[in-house]
């Protein structure tokens, strides 16, 4: 889809023609991500439709209590030190952004007045800059007003390498101004399209000024405040014990009218996912229990007692198979898959496509992953309505072999095909996990039929993940032909997700195998479309580069999209809580409550 | 005495200090580190893996890391989680008293069914209910706390729906309806344990005294014509109890270590809920203190023991 094609649907949105929603569903077929669409229609000047939640209770608390499991508790409450989801989703509790992304991937203002724009002056022509306007009237839970200078605060806090934040990268290269206590400005150093990070979603939630003010950098560990979180969120710190309980109690003085509905909120950490699964929709102990990952069919069965429903959201999370570009088996420089290699086999076009072709990503779907695994051709996530022409994907033995065939890969006496001495014979690895080994088993056979023969090689997941670099078996050495896992897109802009394949990223002993190119896949064309995405300000010209990109990367086989990976919570069937692929699960806890 | 336990106080410290080198090492050199979801999180830069490994001395050789936590341990900082970045001191305190809560009652409930079944049990040996005894006394201790924590959940929290299995620690209800819940929600997770110790207990007791009620004083005293209640429990019993002491007391440790299953099981929040966490969370300060509280359990409850002994058999001298 080029840029005057996209333009198009745009008009047709803006007149009317086309709903937003279903523009923002053809982007996501497309390889870009719900955010990325919206921006796209507010740069045009196409209105905002109302969110599509319904917040009924008229009067705030009175809801009693709210019971939460994370399987995996939350360890500490300082967003800027969150090292995976379940510490944001603690802090989430306590702590709010300026602005969060709803479940359409549209911005919604929580502790900003309005969402920036250049129709509000928010957003600055040359895109050097963001203004944004601050909620009037908002106070902490200690009763201090919340102003600009708490917003200043948290981006020195953060950019200061001596705290290491783990929320630095998206404060570091950026300035931030003060204008009057309620106007901050965002200056970036080059113009930048994707303007929503600093201060928004999972990387924006605010911290206090006067309680962490003594406590930057180096000290940023004795801050008492860390344990006892003073935010401005809908409810107020409790208790915390690090991976077994966060609990909180309503915050009566809280910004939005008529909300919270519960009176006390308590998550509940550790357990299992499946028993997780259980204490919500089967005994209904609990209200909600996050991150299922749990095999479809066990959901389904706990479903028929009818006490609570798994819930699936779209998110940007893929299980691909990797096809090494270089070669694994050579060893130059005291580095294999070395990027002065090239892959003796796989380098054959023919055979990644054949590869391709033998994936049966339907089967996969429909015996392990059912509702939590969605086949897909896609890189980037892609519901199934909606699947983009340029990245159509198909199973078919028949013509992965005649494809072979054609390139001059003829079948040996063993039943493997071989050209000029070099057979087709592959070590195929990923993670321990049941349903990676499954898919694993359905891949080989296929291959067998078609003369492929797969060896499985499975690492064990601490390993597999691990950084070390010292290990051969970790995914970024790649040391093998084919690998699979899940990459996670944890932020709405594809950008840092599409790195992976620029050619500056390839992991190399060089850089500690710390690059994020695994596949060492290298094409100049694609490197010119991502340096053009960078500073693209039309976020229509963007978008089209992204999708270029997106089916590059397929088209060529540097990678095989087998499942997209959709979040799935467990939720009983009386509440009623807005959830969101793009941002943390309590992003607007505000509006949870429960039907009577 | 005196003396006795001085020297073995003396021979516990190297051997302690040998377990912590072994465990330190083991830990050190284990894959992955605390960071990991970092690395996979494209919006982190790979300089805030490094800072942070940098500031908690993770790139420091081993050897001198391993100074470095003992001389803080010596001083009595067991340093801070890696993962809540809490001093694990408190991480531990905050847990315990939970686990000794299971812990404890367990093991009072399964002494209180041993005691009475094995007695029981040995002065009518190979009656029916000797029969019934030992066999449930051998399913019992065949089966593994985690299948019977979940059968257990399986029929009394989802076809019964009487009890909960999720435990909370802090419970909102007053008065005596606190007490209601959080007997309700423990019976579980302590009925799984108890049955374990109290099924190799119960055999415990029944061999011991099946051993004493043989013995010719036993004879002399029915002889004397005192009455089958007195001979059993003032004379058979006493003797008999003094290897199942012994057992109890060294048998604590291992206590632990199954209660580490049961709590993950039932997500009761002590210690070994605090160990699987950070042992999956490569959170190795955490995992090198509660494993060393294992390690001086151990050695404790043996030193113990050995006491226990010499104190309820006056034949036994320490030299």
């Amino acid at each position: 889809m080029h840029e005057r094609q996209l333009r198009g649907l745009i008009a047709r949105v803006k007149a009317g023609d086309l709903t937003r929603r279903a523009f923002v569903q053809k982007m996501l077929a497309l390889g870009l991500t719900a955010p990325m669409a919206t921006q796209m229609l507010d740069y045009c000047g196409v209105a905002k439709a109302q969110g599509s939640f319904n917040y009924k209770p008229t009067k705030r608390g009175g809801g009693g209590a709210l019971k939460v499991l994370w399987w995996q508790g939350a360890t500490l409450l300082n967003p800027h030190f969150a090292v995976g989801t379940k510490d944001q989703e603690g802090s989430r509790i306590f702590y709010e952004p300026l602005a969060a992304w709803d479940g359409d991937g549209e911005l919604v203002p929580i502790l900003a007045a309005e969402i920036p724009s250049r129709q509000n002056g928010g957003l600055a022509a040359d895109g050097l800059s963001v203004t944004w306007k601050l909620k009037r009237d908002v106070k902490w839970h200690d009763g201090k007003p919340f102003t600009a200078d708490d917003c200043i605060f948290n981006w020195e806090y953060a950019a200061d390498p001596a705290t290491a934040a783990v929320t630095i990268g998206s404060y570091k290269d950026v300035k931030v101004q003060k204008v009057d206590d309620h106007t901050v400005v965002v200056r970036f150093a080059k113009p930048t399209p994707f303007w929503a990070d600093a201060f928004v979603g999972t990387r924006g939630m605010l911290i206090p000024k006067h309680l962490f003010a003594d406590f930057v950098g180096a000290k940023s560990r004795d801050a008492p405040t860390n344990l006892k979180p003073v935010g401005t969120g809908p409810y107020k710190f409790a208790d915390f014990k690090p991976g077994d309980l966060v609990r909180g109690e309503i915050n009566t003085a809280y910004h939005r009218e008529n909300r919270p509905y519960f009176d006390s909120i308590e998550m509940k950490g550790g357990g299992d996912a499946i028993s997780a699964a259980r204490a919500v929709i089967q005994t209904g102990e609990y209200d909600y229990a996050w991150n299922m990952q749990v095999e479809d069919e066990i959901l389904q069965r706990l479903e028929k007692g009818g006490k609570g429903v798994a819930v699936i959201t779209a998110g940007g999370n893929i299980e691909h198979i990797q096809l090494n570009s270089t070669d694994p088996w050579t060893e130059v420089d005291g580095e294999r898959s070395s990027l002065k290699t090239k892959h003796p086999v796989l380098s054959d076009p023919a055979v990644r496509q054949a590869l391709g072709m033998l994936v049966d990503r339907q089967s996969v779907q429909d015996h392990i992953y059912g509702r939590t695994g969605v086949a897909t051709g896609n890189f980037v996530n892609n519901p199934e309505r909606f699947v983009s022409k340029a990245t159509k994907w198909e199973f078919n033995v028949d013509k992965a072999s005649q494809v072979l065939e054609a390139a001059g890969w003829k079948k040996g006496a063993d039943g493997i095909r071989a050209k000029d001495g070099k057979k087709l014979k592959f070590v195929f690895q990923t993670s321990i996990n049941t349903p990676r080994q499954k898919t694993q088993a359905i891949v080989k056979q296929a291959c067998q039929k078609a003369g492929i023969d797969l060896e499985l090689k499975s690492v064990v997941a601490s390993v597999f993940f691990s950084s070390d670099v010292a290990n051969p078996d970790t995914y970024p050495h790649f040391y093998c032909d084919i690998q699979m896992y899940t990459t996670t897109m944890t932020q709405p802009d594809p950008e840092l997700f599409m790195n992976q394949f620029a050619s500056w990223e390839i992991a190399t002993k060089e850089n500690k195998w710390q690059g994020r190119n695994i596949t060492r896949w290298k094409s100049e064309e694609y490197d010119k479309a991502f340096r053009a995405g960078e500073g693209e300000l039309d976020p229509v010209k963007r978008a089209a580069l992204f999708i270029k990109m997106n089916e590059m990367v397929v088209g060529d086989y540097a990678v095989i999209p087998v499942v997209y990976r959709p979040r799935v919570a467990a939720i009983s069937s009386k509440l009623q809580a807005p959830l969101s692929g793009w941002d943390n699960d309590l992003w607007l806890l505000s509006d949870w409550y429960r039907e009577a | 005495m005196g003396p006795y336990l001085l020297r073995r106080l003396l021979i516990a410290l190297p051997s302690l200090l040998g377990i912590s080198v072994v465990l330190f090492t083991v830990l050190a050199l284990a894959p992955g580190d605390p960071f990991e979801e970092l690395a996979t999180n494209p919006a982190v830069p790979p300089e805030v893996r490094t800072a942070l490994r940098i500031k908690f001395g993770l790139d420091d050789p081993i050897a001198v890391r391993y100074l470095r936590w003992l001389m803080a341990m010596l001083g009595g900082d067991w340093g801070f989680s890696f993962v809540s970045r809490v001093d694990v001191g408190a991480l531990i305190l905050q847990r315990l008293p939970t686990t000794l809560f299971v812990i404890g009652s367990a093991q009072l409930l399964a002494i209180l069914i041993a005691m009475p079944v094995g007695i029981y049990a040995a002065t009518r040996p190979y009656s029916i209910f000797d029969q019934i005894a030992n066999t449930f006394a051998f399913v019992g201790f065949s089966l593994p706390t985690f299948f019977t924590g979940l059968l257990f959940i399986l029929v009394f929290s989802i076809w019964l729906d009487w009890l909960p299995f999720v435990y909370r620690s802090d419970i909102s209800a007053g008065g005596w309806q606190w007490y209601v819940e959080h007997v309700r929600q423990a019976i579980m997770p302590i009925a799984v344990l108890a049955l374990f110790q109290a099924a190799s207990l119960t055999r415990y007791v029944r061999s011991a005294m099946l051993d004493v009620i043989r013995l010719d004083y036993v004879t002399t005293a029915r002889a004397k014509g005192l009455g089958e209640r007195i001979v059993i429990l003032k004379h058979v019993v006493r003797n008999a109890l003094i290897p199942v002491v012994t057992l109890v007391a060294l048998q604590m440790p291992s206590i632990f270590g199954g209660a580490i299953v049961t709590e993950q099981i039932f997500r009761i929040p002590g210690i070994g809920s605090l160990l699987i966490s950070s042992i999956l969370a490569n959170d190795t300060p955490v995992v090198m203190a509660v494993t060393f509280v294992f390690a001086c359990l151990v050695v404790v409850f043996n030193l113990i023991a050995d006491i226990l002994y010499g104190w309820l058999d006056p034949r036994i001298t320490f030299g």
